[in-house]
């Protein structure tokens, strides 16, 4: 009955930090422009589902695809584990599910535990990667100290998390024999490995190793969850409204400015002048997170910091400070700081700081070539390059403050109808030619 | 060459089935005119009906919105499009990737609203049709060629196949490089680059791109767009490889391959 209450308090403990942080995330995205969500539905949903749901455009990269689909399937169906572990906290019982499902229950219970080692290898692997083999992907200058910890943090955790249920299998086997409270599994493939190291223990002791790696396990799996919100693992969760709300558009196509259009038909007399103009926006382009769309900022959300993006992208490959996995965190960053600043109570965005130049240099956006290398490579269809564009607009715009020679390049569009400076009378002079 | 414009024929009552947007590079840039005059010759011996705007003809705005100059780029397009609506164009091929991206995909939420083909496109449907007959002049037969993808051409719009389907009809060895079709390497100058130098950084992109084509052993990089063909151009130059590895734009081999040249 005291476990009984104490998983309820856990639980409501739990909800309301949950609760607190989603509503945080919602609050911050929202800082940003909204933007009308066109396409159809259909095409949403099936990007959502092949993307997210299947990871289509990890299997670019085998061997980390494969490794990854261990531990997404072992967190998917562990996960149906984790609803009995909740109906047993809530109700006092144990293995609750065992009855209904006689002996498609050890069944069940020997997948979860080849998930579980399966989950085990893939993120020891991944710690191996990262740490030992050092792909350079994970070293980049971007990758300070924290981007680098959390991932370690996330692939530990899982580890434990995974061991604890093994242990509690363990020592619930052992009980199975000795007491008739602890419902027969049968023997299990790998935690009956772990049988001869608690089997000379009491029964006392073996069933407060079991109660031990139950809760160990139950409040591991929600304290991560809280913590997932605040590290780059929150992709579990992003990946799916990100695909979803991704561009359908050719990837060539960049996004059309109608606040724009109307000045511009203005002028060429295209238009009658003063047609009432709703959502002009302060600035062109962006600034700061709140000039850019939300879908971009739900993005940088969504981002796990893989690097793929950076690891195709030809700037960055050339040693130029571009890197689009960097946008992507520095967005993030700056939401985050952001969302730190209104909470407590004071000036949001007004901290003197802004996306661009306090986090976001010119040198930066100004290397693109828009190739569409880094779009093409994310595996949740972020693209970190409708950022770098929106940037670009503010500079180009607002400040007149583009690279001298594309200034140049400008006026010459202005006076000769081509980036270059040739009269435009000699355009068609290559048919006179040979 | 005798060229048709798009107001000649207009005067004369007349319309064209096609009109070959010719761009700024292909206009005016000494390399890539060859190109347009490859392509024009392959047109004119197909006996196409096709026009061009000739001085008409202005920038699409492609590197002023790539740079952030969104009102350059709308008054570019607006008045393009005031232009060729005026025509009543319908259908439209051009040989730059940029062009062909911006026209098919960026002008329809302005009002234009046209069929747009890149020439790799066209001319695959030609050599599909029968209308491109090569001639003992080819001799690319057997020899390496490797394709480098253009970014708008391939990643941006998807068009992959086409002008790999052109150097097939050459019965050429096509040999590929490891960063092709999708995860292609971009030459560097896209995104309003050509206009302006690259960043400081430890190498230039069109070197890279350049060794990874020369590493496959091809005497032709075979390339379909204008900023491709300056940035590859120089890189082999910088390798000093000019005399044995040429750089050529699709039309140029299918229009030497009939003996057009």
């Amino acid at each position: 009955m005291i476990q009984q209450l104490l998983f309820v308090l856990t639980l409501l403990v739990f909800g309301y930090f949950l609760r607190r942080r989603i509503l945080q995330i919602r609050n911050t995205i929202r800082l940003g422009r909204q933007v009308p969500v066109t396409g159809p539905v259909a095409q949403r949903l099936r990007n959502m589902l092949l993307v997210a749901f299947g990871q289509k455009k990890m299997f670019a990269r085998f061997i980390p695809a494969f490794l990854h689909l261990l531990i997404y399937i072992g967190f998917i169906v562990i996960n149906l584990e984790v609803l009995e572990f909740v109906i047993d906290g809530l109700a006092g019982t144990h293995r609750i599910f065992a009855p209904f499902l006689g002996s498609l229950y050890s069944v069940l219970m020997n997948v979860f535990e080849f998930l579980a080692v399966g989950v085990l290898v893939a993120c020891a692997v991944f710690l191996v990667r990262r740490n030992v083999l050092r792909l350079p992907r994970f070293w980049s200058a971007e990758m300070t100290s924290w981007p680098r910890l959390d991932a370690n943090i996330i692939l530990i955790t899982e580890m434990v998390l995974m061991l604890a249920i093994l242990k509690m299998n363990a020592a619930d086997q052992i009980l199975q024999q000795r007491d008739a409270h602890y419902t027969p599994t049968g023997k299990l493939f790998f935690s009956s490995l772990f049988i001869p190291l608690l089997e000379d223990y009491s029964t006392p002791f073996l069933i407060f190793v079991e109660r031990f790696a139950w809760w160990f396990h139950i409040t591991g799996i929600l304290g991560f969850a809280i913590y997932i919100t605040y590290s780059k693992h929150l992709h579990i969760f992003m990946a799916f409204p990100n695909t979803y709300y991704a561009r359908l558009e050719p990837a060539g196509y960049i996004s059309n400015m109608p606040v724009v259009t109307r000045e511009v038909k203005t002028m060429l007399g295209l238009q009658a002048e003063g047609t009432p103009a709703e959502d002009v926006p302060a600035h062109f382009g962006a600034k700061d997170i709140n000039d850019l769309p939300r879908t971009s900022l739900m993005a940088a959300y969504a981002c796990t910091e893989c690097g793929r993006c950076t690891s195709e992208c030809p700037a960055n490959l050339t040693g130029k400070k571009l890197s689009p996995r960097k946008i992507m965190m520095d967005v993030r960053d700056r939401l985050e700081e952001a969302g730190r600043n209104l909470r407590a109570g004071t000036k949001g965005l007004d901290d003197g700081k802004t996306l661009l130049d306090h986090y976001i240099t010119r040198e930066e956006i100004n290397a693109c070539t828009t190739c569409n290398a880094c779009a093409e490579a994310c595996p949740v269809l972020i693209n970190p390059m409708e950022i770098i564009i929106e940037l670009r607009r503010y500079v180009a715009m607002e400040e007149s403050g583009a690279p001298p020679a594309w200034n140049a390049m400008f006026q010459n569009l202005e006076t000769n109808f081509a980036p270059w400076k040739f009269p435009a009378a000699d355009r068609f002079n290559w048919a006179k030619e040979n | 060459m005798k060229i048709p414009t798009l107001s000649e024929l207009t005067a004369k009552g007349q319309s064209p089935d096609i009109l070959f947007w010719v761009g700024c590079a292909g206009s005016y840039d000494e390399r890539y005119k060859r190109v347009t005059r490859a392509f024009a010759r392959i047109l004119l011996a197909a006996e196409i009906k096709f026009a061009v705007l000739g001085t008409e003809e202005t920038c699409t705005g492609d590197p002023a919105r790539r740079a952030g100059n969104e009102f350059l780029f709308q008054m570019q397009a607006l008045n393009n499009i005031q232009l060729l609506n005026g025509y009543g164009v319908k259908k439209i091929v051009t040989a730059c990737p940029h062009c062909f991206n911006t026209l098919k995909n960026e002008y329809p939420v302005l009002g234009g609203h046209y069929e747009v083909l890149h020439h790799s496109q066209f001319l695959q449907q030609l050599i599909n049709e029968g209308r491109i007959k090569l001639t003992d002049a080819n001799h690319y037969q057997g020899r390496k060629i490797t394709y480098h993808d253009s970014c708008y051409l391939g990643r941006a719009n998807g068009v992959y196949h086409a002008p790999r389907a052109v150097l097939q009809a050459l019965e050429a060895d096509l040999v590929e490089m490891k960063r092709c079709k999708s995860r292609g390497l971009c030459c560097g100058a896209g995104g309003a680059q050509m206009f302006k130098d690259a960043e400081k950084g430890n190498k230039e992109i069109n070197h890279e791109r350049t060794e990874e084509a020369l590493s496959t052993g091809a005497t032709t990089i075979a390339v379909a767009c204008p900023f491709c063909m300056t940035m590859i151009t120089d890189g082999v130059k910088a390798k000093e490889k000019e005399q044995e590895v040429k750089v050529k734009d699709l039309a140029e081999l299918i229009a030497e391959a009939q003996g057009l040249t």
